[in-house]
């Protein structure tokens, strides 16, 4: 008994010596996103992402008087929101961090908003969470997002299938924010221009079998199957389902499912596949290309722009804020016109600008535009199965 | 005679290999599991999860077989790993009897004590499986992936409905039956078999006619593991490995065994099949069989489906309290739980 009592007495004064430790010339800034879980594919590369960003504006020496910036790493777990919200508050109250950039997915953003950056009034900046949902969310302007809402993606991949000439599908989404969310905004869409959806169901993740899911999909009937999951997970099953079955030949898949991996999985069996990811609004030469290649970050992967200038952003407005406190309410004007335009692996022209008192647009890697209620315009690729790779045909 | 041809078909692709492959699976599963609640007595909660660690032994020793390059042509290569697998779960389960089931039974504790232990070392098990090969998907099945394509079949046959049949739903059935038929004829016929029946029906008895009863426990044990192990492997090569979707057999695996009648092993095979054809009938659309089975032009509004797939777990659930209810012995009148 005594000795756990001195533990938890010498532990409770180390957590308080090392935040008082904490000097003037170090911020940290939380990486939250699910390592773990359905996203952990694609995860890596966007964290890597963002944690390029937060070291270039480091090493500039130009950020609030050459102050450091440390990303400190969460697992977000991506469907967990008890696990998420109890990440965010180690964050903040462990590592003491400034700002939060993350969570991923739609359903523990709204967790970790909700309960812990809100309340202690700190701006987070999610790279990936597109839930419709998190457009009316009460984030007493906190709260930002460098992707577009899937209320616009589920209007452009409804436009996308009909300009296919495809008139009748079924739709399965992972049963969670971000599916629901995108799936009611693609049937409404595509009921507008004229399409018919035979059935709209929601499939649940990790589960080993989806012949009954599949099943309901193939009965219902359709030109093709409208997949909004997730790749490593139950969005998966069902394709894999479909295939075996013979349910359906053309498949139309959201951001969640794009991925090398799914190929792999699927091998030749996947004949006609196409839909939609965010995409860059970057015109021209790409100077991201150059930096992400140092960084050996495949820039290719889903979000991973997002992720640079989600971090980006939240460093260049504590720049223009001249500090922690008021960070927020400088993100759209860091975002947008009017100002010098700061591309990718400008931050430190973009963070001396911001000194000096000019106004900057930051571009980025995204060509990131931010609308109210704080998120991206969004620009989306169309993605195709051609000759067994994944190919970009045309900006939305 | 076209259209009941296609309905035929459509009923067989969506309903009848599925169930059939599932029952399978789950009628192995059942019958370790009344198999050790017959012998010693109590309810095993580690049963999904010793099904988990073969099946991960017989992935590790797969992958070995493939980085030699070797393959067993249309044939998933787990197959010859299995005997490995077997002998080193029930090598993993014997350890654990000794361990601590046996330390419980010489204190003749009640069942509910014993029921408890494999609670823990089913959460142990559960750990074990995770930190060795990890929590995600592990697809291990190689060899032929397809009998008959979808495809193949409609252009084969002109029907407009196609037909998959996948080699491991074949390989599955076929499993399946070879190691019922050994394990009913093992009960039956042997002076072994003979022995543990005795020992299930009277315990006293049987110890008084000079039975061996740890030797049955550990012969039930042997069986139970080599059960578990081919249940687990059948599976994973059919839906995939996941750490947590074998946990959640346990559930449709007591099921079974207590809609069957818990400690009859005929109980087991028929409910499973019965948990099986239930899960996957029940969740099923049924709107275009009607369609061919109605007359000419005639439309089935909606998708004639009696549950949706969403609650595709409550049934086994719903299944074992209605029997718990109604019928606590089970069809084939076995022990109350």
């Amino acid at each position: 008994m005594k000795n756990i009592l001195l533990a938890g007495l010498s532990s409770v004064a180390l957590m308080t010596a090392s935040a008082a430790l904490a000097d003037d010339h170090e911020i940290k800034i939380g990486v939250i996103l699910g390592f773990s879980g359905p996203l952990e594919s694609i995860t890596p590369a966007m964290g890597a992402s963002g944690e390029l960003a937060m070291k270039e504006v480091s090493d500039s020496g130009a950020f609030l008087d050459g102050t450091k910036v440390t990303p400190v790493r969460a697992d977000s777990t991506c469907i967990d929101a008890a696990a998420a919200t109890s990440a965010a508050e180690r964050l903040v109250s462990s590592e003491g961090v400034a700002a939060i950039f993350g969570p991923d997915c739609s359903g523990v953003t709204t967790a970790v908003v909700n309960n812990v950056t809100v309340p202690q009034g700190m701006l987070d900046i999610s790279p990936s969470a597109t839930s419709p949902a998190l457009s009316s969310i009460e984030d007493n302007g906190l709260f930002f997002r460098t992707s577009p809402s899937d209320a616009r993606q589920g209007a452009i991949l409804a436009q996308i299938v009909m300009d296919r000439g495809i008139e009748e599908v079924a739709v399965t989404f992972t049963n969670n924010d971000y599916g629901q969310g995108f799936a009611d905004a693609f049937v409404e869409s595509y009921k507008a221009i004229g399409g018919t959806v035979t059935l709209s169901s929601a499939h649940e993740d990790g589960r080993a079998d989806y012949s009954a899911e599949v099943g309901a999909l193939s009965a219902a009937g359709g030109d093709a199957l409208v997949v909004l999951g997730y790749i490593d997970q139950g969005g998966l099953g069902v394709m894999r389902s479909a295939i075996d079955t013979g349910a359906f030949d053309v498949f139309v898949g959201g951001d969640g499912m794009y991925g090398s991996s799914l190929l792999e999985a699927l091998g030749d069996d996947l004949e006609t596949w196409f839909g939609t990811l965010p995409g860059s609004a970057v015109q021209g030469d790409d100077p991201f290309l150059a930096v992400a290649e140092a960084a050996g970050i495949d820039v290719d992967g889903p979000y991973v722009r997002e992720s640079y200038d989600a971090a980006a952003l939240i460093l260049l407005a504590m720049q223009a804020a001249g500090g922690v406190d008021s960070a927020a309410e400088h993100v759209m004007a860091v975002a947008n016109a009017p100002g010098e335009k700061i591309a990718a692996g400008e931050l430190a022209r973009g963070l001396e600008l911001l000194a000096a008192g000019t106004d900057i647009d930051y571009v980025g890697a995204s060509g990131v535009e931010l609308i109210e209620p704080g998120e991206s315009s969004g620009v989306y690729r169309e993605f195709e199965l051609v000759d067994g790779a994944l190919k970009d045909v045309k900006m939305h | 005679m076209h259209d009941f041809a296609n309905a035929f078909i459509l009923l067989s692709n969506y309903v009848l290999i599925p169930s059939i492959t599932y029952g399978s699976q789950l009628a192995i599963g059942a019958l370790g599991i009344t198999l050790v609640f017959s012998i010693l007595r109590f309810a095993n909660f580690a049963h999904g999860d010793t099904m988990a660690f073969g099946t991960m032994v017989a992935i590790f020793c797969t992958w070995g077989v493939q980085a030699l390059g070797l393959s067993l042509g249309p044939l998933p290569v787990a197959l010859i790993t299995l005997p490995v697998a077997i002998a080193v779960t029930i090598a993993l389960v014997l350890g654990i009897d000794k361990i601590i089931y046996q330390f419980y039974r010489n204190k003749k504790v009640e069942p509910i004590i014993l029921v408890m232990a494999s609670v823990g070392v089913m959460f142990m098990m559960n750990g074990i499986v995770r930190i060795l090969i990890g929590t995600g998907d592990v697809s291990f099945a190689d060899g032929a992936r397809f009998i008959i394509r979808a495809r193949e079949f409609r252009e084969m046959t002109g029907l407009d409905e196609g037909l998959a049949l996948r080699t491991t739903q074949v390989i599955t059935v076929v499993v399946a039956g070879v190691v019922m038929a050994a394990l009913f004829w093992f009960l039956q016929k042997t002076r072994t078999g003979k022995s543990m029946r005795a020992f299930s029906d009277n315990e006293d008895l049987a110890l008084l006619s000079g039975i061996k009863p740890e030797r049955v426990v550990q012969i039930t044990w042997i069986i139970a593991a080599t059960l578990a192990t081919i249940a687990g492997v059948l599976y994973g090569l059919d839906k995939g490995f996941r750490p947590f979707t074998y946990f959640q057999l346990l559930l449709p695996m007591f099921a079974a065994a207590i809609l069957g009648g818990i400690g009859q092993p005929i109980g087991a095979v028929v409910g499973g099949f019965v948990i099986a054809f239930s899960e996957v009938a029940l969740t099923y659309a049924y709107r275009r069989v009607f369609e061919y089975l109605g007359p000419d032009g005639f439309e089935v509004e909606g998708l004639a489906q009696l549950i949706e797939t969403e609650y595709k777990f409550a049934i086994s659930f719903i299944i074992l309290v209605i029997v718990l209810l109604v019928r606590p012995t089970g069809i084939f009148k076995g022990r109350v739980l």
